[in-house]
């Protein structure tokens, strides 16, 4: 029995007109690089320089990367100031420190403070520390992100739900060559005596851009 | 610094202020047409990369250039930037598009 309006008469779903059919998936416009990209990709396969198989590999490598492997390395730094002081020094050794990737780039991290916030950007494309994080949000790749984060930062993070004081000095990092980097958020209030594995759950993705900042009070850890 | 960068010495040091060279070249480039004719100052060094514009026509890009971190006051690179007068905007820059400002 139906029991919502349905018009067996119109002419919407008469019997006389047939069903449209599902509608065409929309995967199948290529723009040039895809297509050159299979291009070179099947080359590579029938030359023997590559299979499928290790092809498929590194993309399931790839999305299994996370931002959780960033907030370890926040946590961490968070809870021994001799990593958070390597960290800052030499980023890369100190991933390595924790068993992480050391990473195809030079880690640059920037660390948030009282007086200091700290947002990272790539206006030229979508530079991203990927081994580290993962592989970019679809907003940090577009691109009025790209335009406006370096023009209007402090709007950009307000659309974010980021407020910032007009005394706290934001710097903008326009990831342009060779660098890629890591925000270190500031520790929240009421988190003494946490656990790494405590402190990691309040870091986010966002955090580790610099569009958000974690809070304690937003989880549901106990304090 | 990797070996490399020894073949081509870094030309600034943290603090020196430079000017972003005011070129319109055609090519692959790093250097963002915003900041270009801008002053800054050196933040670090960031070590010695080969040069993306050479890499971008399958060159080898060496000898590897120095590539630095040019720190730029926000309210200098836009006339109408609305914020606070001490944020800043830092950007990667290879050496042969700074000058001494």
């Amino acid at each position: 029995m139906h029991d919502h309006p349905h018009d067996h008469d119109g002419d919407d779903h008469g019997p006389h007109r047939p069903h449209p059919g599902p509608r065409p998936d929309a995967d199948d416009t290529l723009s040039y690089y895809q297509v050159m990209e299979i291009a070179v990709r099947e080359l590579l396969i029938e030359k023997g320089v590559l299979s499928a198989e290790a092809v498929r590999r590194e993309i399931e490598k790839m999305d299994a990367r996370s931002p959780a492997q960033g907030a370890r390395v926040v946590a961490r730094a968070w809870n021994d100031p001799a990593f958070k002081a390597r960290l800052l020094q030499l980023g890369n050794d100190a991933l390595v420190d924790l068993g992480l990737e050391r990473g195809p780039y030079k880690l640059v991290v920037v660390e948030n403070t009282p007086d200091v916030h700290n947002v990272v950007v790539c206006t030229l494309c979508s530079c991203y520390p990927r081994w580290l994080l993962g592989l970019p949000p679809d907003w940090y790749k577009s691109r009025n992100y790209r335009s406006r984060a370096v023009r209007e930062p402090r709007a950009v993070l307000r659309e974010f739900g980021l407020e910032l004081r007009d005394e706290v000095t934001v710097r903008v990092h326009d990831s342009t060559a060779d660098m890629r980097y890591l925000v270190l958020p500031a520790r929240p209030a009421g988190t003494a005596g946490w656990s790494e594995e405590q402190l990691a759950t309040l870091v986010t993705r966002d955090c580790m851009i610099g569009v958000a900042v974690p809070k304690a009070e937003s989880t549901g850890v106990n304090q | 610094m990797s070996t490399a960068a020894a073949a081509v010495a870094a030309r600034f040091r943290p603090g020196d202020r430079v000017t972003v060279r005011r070129s319109d070249v055609p090519g692959h480039m790093r250097t963002p047409w915003y900041i270009r004719g801008h002053a800054g100052v050196i933040e670090r060094l960031c070590g010695a990369y080969p040069n993306p514009e050479e890499l971008a026509y399958a060159r080898a890009g060496l000898p590897a250039q120095p590539l630095y971190r040019v720190r730029f006051a926000q309210a200098e690179v836009w006339p109408d930037y609305a914020g606070s007068p001490a944020d800043t905007i830092d950007i990667e820059v290879y050496k042969h598009w700074l000058e001494p400002a």
